[in-house]
């Protein structure tokens, strides 16, 4: 790979013409410089550049251990960077506050917990961003969670509770919880992952209209199924780089951009990478830049 | 004397209020413990306090304000063990519970008391209790309920999915380490009650009695508050009854009382969530092949007695592994 493949100057914006977005890159909702990002000293990511464009709807694609969860951790501040920098909306990762302005969605994170919730008090969750300590609920809080359990198509179970649900119908409550923030951008880590095809139709029209009000969304997914008329560009990661940052694939493109599954590493938990501590005090080193 | 003649006496009143203040106090901090998964914690950081009451024996201070300090310290630890200690935190806990119990023993031998005065703290001494010890009570109470009830959101939201709240712009191992504060303080205030080894009980028995009935996070907070003052205050006033014949101390009264309302109300949950269950809308999938059989000589109805669940815009009646819809004169197998 060249250096070139792995810059993303252009490639994805000469093929979708927006006229709305203007020259000004600076205030970009996500911009990766040269990331790179170790894992209890294992180099997961290795100089990535990405830059993510206000309303665009990018997918990351590739095989289990390629860094896609990786990258979007990284994107969200959860993970350290061993080099380069993220900025969110032109600011740099350390310094930047305004939160509320990103919306994530977790990897198969269960939505179900020790003590019963019902679907609104979950989606509500999805406000503490917005709330101010030690403050009521308010109507714009109220507001916000119908509007984004509308947008999910889950209006109607409100009031029920979370483990009455189907794991498809409890992703999409975690898609509500996201949206009731009303982000500006969107993070969803494999939102579809072992969810039925009614539930992932469910998902790609409420990603769709979302588009429609100009969201910016970036993706992981491990096929795009019924989102795929929705994908502006598709970023193909291999082992930790940018294989490819271009025009949607299709599943069938993006499976022979890399060579056949060849690290299927279980992905998920923070410390997949690593090898298991043997004992309870030996616990990793976290170092932060 | 008799029984009602006990609420006259200053040292009953005083244990009602400290218990009816345990009772508010330890569920609420319990339910998000338990919304975490960490229903034990309590218990390690009870007998984490075993140690710090053994201080305050030893050094002559008050034997609370120790077991506060120590309690606080051991549930920090814990916090940030189990914060970084990936899957072998439990064993780093088990190993910070037995080494808190241990020492506590050990501590209190050394300064000349007797496993007398550790019981008292061990299983409660209500009855005890001075006028001081109340308004210590109270105070600490009030601090746990007004940061419990007011962060419950924030709370809720960190409890639920740490990944989640922490893009959202939380603190999350702020408000991680005031979750093991709050319950570490909850302890020291549930001690005089029903002791260290026991207040485990009073955070979680109550929680998984609400949760039996309740289908919402706050339902269950506020149920396991009502069920926490019924069983503490209930439980003394039990425990008060029975000793005109036998000796019978609160803690363990409180306890078992608790657990005995979570016995009463399982059967009840078990049955509401198998209904739950039952009654859920079966999903709408295009074209699935029916056949309807051939003759059915049962007519479904309102009252016939066979759950009848939503399929889309008709009802299915269930029965031995059968859908039976009608259609017309017949019913479609569905």
């Amino acid at each position: 790979m060249t250096p070139a493949d792995s810059t993303t100057a252009g490639t994805g914006a000469g093929s979708q013409p927006r006229p709305e977005r203007g020259p000004d890159r600076g205030t970009d909702p996500a911009v990766l410089e040269r990331v790179s990002v170790a894992i209890g000293g294992r180099p997961i990511l290795r100089d990535v550049d990405l830059a993510v464009r206000t309303g665009e709807t990018v997918t990351l694609l590739g095989p289990n251990g390629s860094g896609k969860s990786t990258l979007v951790r990284a994107l969200t501040g959860l993970l350290p960077l061993a080099r380069g920098s993220v900025r969110l909306f032109g600011t740099p990762l350390p310094d930047f506050e305004h939160w509320h302005r990103v919306g994530f969605v977790p990897q198969r994170s269960s939505a179900t917990g020790g003590v019963p919730a019902t679907v609104r008090e979950v989606v509500g969750s999805g406000r503490v961003g917005r709330r101010r300590l030690l403050r009521p609920t308010s109507r714009a809080d109220r507001r916000a969670v119908e509007a984004a359990l509308d947008v999910v198509g889950l209006a109607d179970r409100a009031a029920y509770g979370i483990s009455q649900l189907s794991g498809g119908q409890q992703q999409r409550v975690l898609i509500a919880r996201a949206l009731a923030g009303e982000p500006d951008l969107l993070v969803l880590d494999e939102p579809t992952a072992g969810v039925d095809l009614p539930n992932q139709r469910a998902l790609a029209e409420a990603l769709a209209r979302l588009k429609e009000r100009g969201a910016t969304i970036v993706l992981v997914a491990h096929e795009i199924g019924p989102m795929a008329p929705l994908v502006d560009r598709s970023v193909v990661m291999r082992d930790g780089r940018v294989a490819y940052d271009g025009p949607p694939l299709t599943q069938e493109v993006a499976a022979h951009t890399h060579h056949a599954h060849d690290l299927e590493a279980p992905e998920g938990d923070a410390h997949d990478h690593v090898p298991h501590v043997s004992s309870p005090f030996d616990w990793e080193r976290r170092t932060r830049p | 004397m008799s029984f009602l003649d006990l609420f006259a006496l200053d040292f009953m009143q005083r244990a009602l209020v400290a218990a009816l203040l345990t009772g508010l106090a330890a569920p609420a901090i319990g339910t998000f413990l338990v919304q975490r998964r960490l229903a034990l914690l309590g218990d390690g950081i009870g007998h984490v306090a075993v140690t710090g009451v053994a201080l305050g024996l030893l050094t002559g201070a008050s034997p609370t304000w120790t077991a506060v300090l120590v309690a606080v310290l051991g549930a920090v630890l814990m916090e940030l063990i189990r914060e970084r200690g990936h899957t072998n935190g439990d064993v780093a806990l088990a190993l910070l519970f037995y080494g808190g119990l241990a020492g506590g023993v050990l501590i209190t031998g050394i300064a000349g008391q007797g496993a007398a005065t550790l019981q008292a703290y061990l299983f409660g001494s209500l009855n005890s209790i001075s006028s001081e010890d109340v308004w210590f009570t109270a105070g600490l109470t009030a601090v746990v309920l007004v940061v419990t009830l007011g962060l419950s959101p924030q709370l809720f939201a960190v409890a639920s999915d740490p990944d989640f709240a922490r893009v959202a712009g939380l603190r999350v191992r702020a408000y991680n380490l005031l979750t093991a504060v709050l319950a570490a303080v909850s302890i020291t205030v549930a001690m005089r009650t029903v002791g260290l080894l026991l207040v485990s009980a009073l955070m979680v028995v109550p929680v998984a009695t609400s949760q039996q009935l309740a289908r919402s996070f706050r339902a269950t907070l506020l149920g396991a508050m009502v069920v926490g003052c019924t069983a503490s205050v209930g439980g003394l006033v039990l425990s008060a009854w029975l000793s005109f014949r036998v000796s019978v101390a609160p803690g363990p009264t409180i306890v078992l009382l608790a657990l005995a309302m979570f016995t009463a109300t399982w059967p009840i949950g078990v049955w509401l969530r198998s209904r739950s269950r039952l009654m859920a809308p079966f999903p709408e999938v295009s074209a699935t092949p029916h056949r309807s059989p051939v003759e059915h000589p049962h007519e479904h109805g309102r009252d016939c007695g066979h759950p009848a669940v939503p399929h889309g815009d008709h009802v299915d009646y269930v029965h031995d592994g059968h859908r039976h819809a009608v259609h017309g004169e017949h019913y479609d197998e569905h």
